[in-house]
């Protein structure tokens, strides 16, 4: 009598293991670095773009051989996925790798706290001292413009806006957070050139073309935190017969606040960088201007533009500057992120 | 207590009970009127920037074309055929930007709300938007220092291949006809606009991926999709005009940025498609930039005008973007 045994179930389909992407992955690279040998040698760049495609290639044609024709789609698309990733941060890696090694042959504390003066030619000395202080003068106006401005709107939009008038101003916002900066730097000139006169030039003129830059990026997100905060809590508020704007002042804006910071603060990073609206408008110095409502004042992109143009020991400065205004918005993205994952209240991230 | 922010259905109490004034009323009323001041306000500086623009690019406008013969930026041309090849520049700069851009942004959304690992997620998202906090001045810095030795060969390899060469025999020349070193030409202005708009256009779409109902995906993963037909299926469908209003956004921003053309791009006025000669072409922000601070007179004036154009179109491109966002918003059923 013999046992029978169940056949054995057929696979219809077969998978290649959840492994196999690996050594193709390491054998495509390897595989580029000896193709680039026969020629002037492997490169980086060289490695990662004729690996990637050997790896397409080589995944595709496998999985169409083994699991069929739907699976190696499936495989062709996620290697092109992966791909335009890691092609996305080669700009970003590669920016501020060249920014700090070039920028770090001149940055030094003396290159912060001196200025231009005196300095022509070759000379390898002087700083950009004068620029940070005009950086800061340009995006301070632009600031006491726009976050108060942004604020109150974000919140007319938030708690009082209904009809027509608030849509008008939620699309119009929109629309302005797409004006380009060299245009927001004409209007802030004509105006200038309008009101005052043709031989006025201060900081105050970059820091109103800014300030159209920069408000509606305010509105957007401090509206977006505003819409965040649970009616509840207003209600309860209500309830307790506190008037409206105290609820809006003492309890939306508290607990909105990390979030308000956070946006506040990344409004600030983008414009800092901001270069075309002040070439036109502000133009550039040699020193430092202490007067915020008169005369020309240089500013950090600015400096970098001026600084790159002129060439030999100017580039050095360019770079230093560069690595200067990159830490900075850095910097500002960075506490902004810390600030609305530390300071917000619970359940509303 | 009264209740200061009453709805209007409420009964009128008697005049006994809410004897004195309802506490906060002047307090609402200021912060109301402060906070609709400054709603209002922003529609004036909007009306603002298009009257001051308007005001000063009027004489330019009205001008007759021998006016700008002493403007020594416009070559003796009049406005309009000055301001043609500067819009043909932007716009082909635009162009190339959102050819490579807008593929590369569809991919890394897919990745991000689709391929990456959960957790990992937010922080890779978070590495593509710092990509957009880079000031542009330092984009054109890397433009030059960075991608323009490193496109040089492959520009090299396009004009110089048996097709091209072929084709310029046979047919004529072709866009990547003549290329000279260094690579300061239309498509290497267009790549650094590209990685400039991308993390914008890549925001957008995220975002939409993101919204695709679960209940459509997991259909289509019952059903046996593979995860790449389960995009074709339900992910795509659901965040098409997503894309195309992510587009329009970065269309927006390519057509006025003005600081990676300005470094990278040799300019030149002429209308074609040599996208590797140097000294063919230059957008309207970049010519702003070179040749105001310059300019003066009806100099000037002719910049403004070609500033209002500039304005008026991204306005219009970016109202449309809006406009698509906020039917979708509307129809979709998934907010």
């Amino acid at each position: 009598m013999s046992v029978t045994t169940p056949p054995v179930p057929v696979r219809t389909t077969r998978r290649l293991p959840r492994w196999a992407p690996i050594p193709v992955l390491v054998a495509s690279l390897l595989l580029a670095a000896g193709i680039q040998f026969l020629g002037d040698g492997p490169t980086i760049a060289g490695v990662f773009f004729i690996g990637a495609i050997l790896f397409g290639i080589i995944m595709t044609v496998t999985s169409r051989v083994v699991e069929g024709e739907r699976y190696a789609k499936d495989r062709l698309a996620t290697t092109l996925v992966t791909f335009a990733f890691l092609l996305a941060l080669i700009p970003l890696v590669s920016l501020l790798w060249i920014v700090i090694r070039d920028g770090v042959k001149r940055f030094s504390w003396e290159f912060l706290t001196t200025d231009m003066t005196g300095i022509y030619g070759q000379m390898v000395e002087g700083g950009a001292f004068h620029a940070i202080i005009g950086t800061v003068y340009v995006t301070g106006i632009a600031s006491i413009i726009a976050i108060p401005l942004g604020i109150f709107t974000a919140i007319y939009l938030v708690e009082y806006g209904r009809g027509p008038l608030s849509r008008g101003i939620t699309v119009l916002v929109d629309v302005m957070t797409g004006i380009p900066s060299i245009v927001a730097g004409l209007f802030a000139f004509t105006l200038f050139l309008v009101i005052v006169g043709p031989a006025y030039k201060s900081a105050l003129i970059g820091g109103i073309a800014l300030a159209v830059l920069m408000t509606p990026v305010v509105v957007r997100s401090v509206e977006e935190m505003l819409r965040l905060v649970p009616n509840e809590l207003r209600e309860a508020s209500y309830a307790l017969g506190v008037p409206k704007w105290l609820t809006i002042v003492k309890v939306v804006l508290r607990t909105a606040i990390a979030g308000i910071t956070t946006g506040v603060m990344i409004a600030i990073a983008r414009v800092i960088g901001e270069t075309a609206p002040l070439l036109l408008t502000v133009g550039i110095a040699t020193a430092v201007n202490w007067d915020a409502f008169d005369g020309r004042i240089a500013t950090l992109p600015v400096f970098v533009y001026r600084q790159y143009a002129q060439g030999g020991a100017s580039a050095d400065r360019a770079w230093a500057a560069a690595l200067t205004l990159i830490i900075i918005v850095m910097l500002l993205n960075l506490v902004a992120r810390l600030v609305s994952r530390y300071f917000s209240p619970k359940g509303a991230r | 207590m009264a209740v200061t922010d009453s709805p209007p259905s409420e009964p009128e109490a008697p005049p006994k009970v809410r004897a004195g004034r309802a506490p906060g009323r002047l307090g609402n009323r200021v912060f109301q009127g402060i906070s609709t001041a400054s709603g209002i306000f922003i529609l004036v500086i909007l009306a603002a920037v298009a009257i001051f623009l308007l005001v000063r690019a009027w004489p330019a406008v009205t001008a007759a074309p021998s006016a700008f013969e002493d403007v020594g930026f416009m070559l003796g041309r009049d406005l309009w055929s000055w301001v043609w090849p500067l819009l043909f520049g932007t716009a082909i700069s635009s162009v190339i930007a959102l050819v490579v851009a807008v593929p590369l942004s569809i991919g890394i959304g897919l990745f991000i709300s689709h391929y990456a690992p959960r957790r990992l997620a937010q922080g890779l998202g978070y590495l593509i938007d710092l990509l957009a906090a880079i000031p542009s001045v330092i984009f054109g810095l890397w433009g030059i220092q960075w991608l323009q030795p490193l496109v040089s060969p492959l520009f090299t390899w396009l004009s110089t291949n048996p097709a091209t060469a072929w084709l310029e025999e046979n047919v004529g020349p072709t866009i990547f006809s003549g290329y000279q070193a260094p690579a300061r030409n239309i498509l290497t202005a267009g790549l650094v606009l590209a990685i400039m708009v991308l993390p914008i256009i890549t925001a957008t779409v995220r975002e939409v991926f993101l919204q695709t109902p679960r209940l459509h995906e997991e259909a289509s993963l019952a059903l046996g999709a593979t995860r790449w037909e389960m995009i074709r299926q339900a992910v795509l469908p659901f965040g098409r005009s997503g894309v195309i209003s992510a587009t329009m956004l970065g269309l927006g921003r390519a057509l006025g940025e003005t600081m990676a053309v300005l470094m990278v791009l040799s300019p030149g006025y002429l209308i074609n498609f040599f996208l590797l000669q140097p000294g063919q072409h230059q957008s309207i922000a970049a010519n702003i930039a070179s040749h105001f601070p310059e300019a003066s007179g009806i100099g000037v004036d002719a910049l403004i005008a070609s500033g209002l154009i500039l304005f008026v179109m991204t306005f219009g491109v970016n109202l449309v973007a809006r406009w698509i966002i906020a039917r979708r918003a509307e129809f979709s059923g998934a907010n």
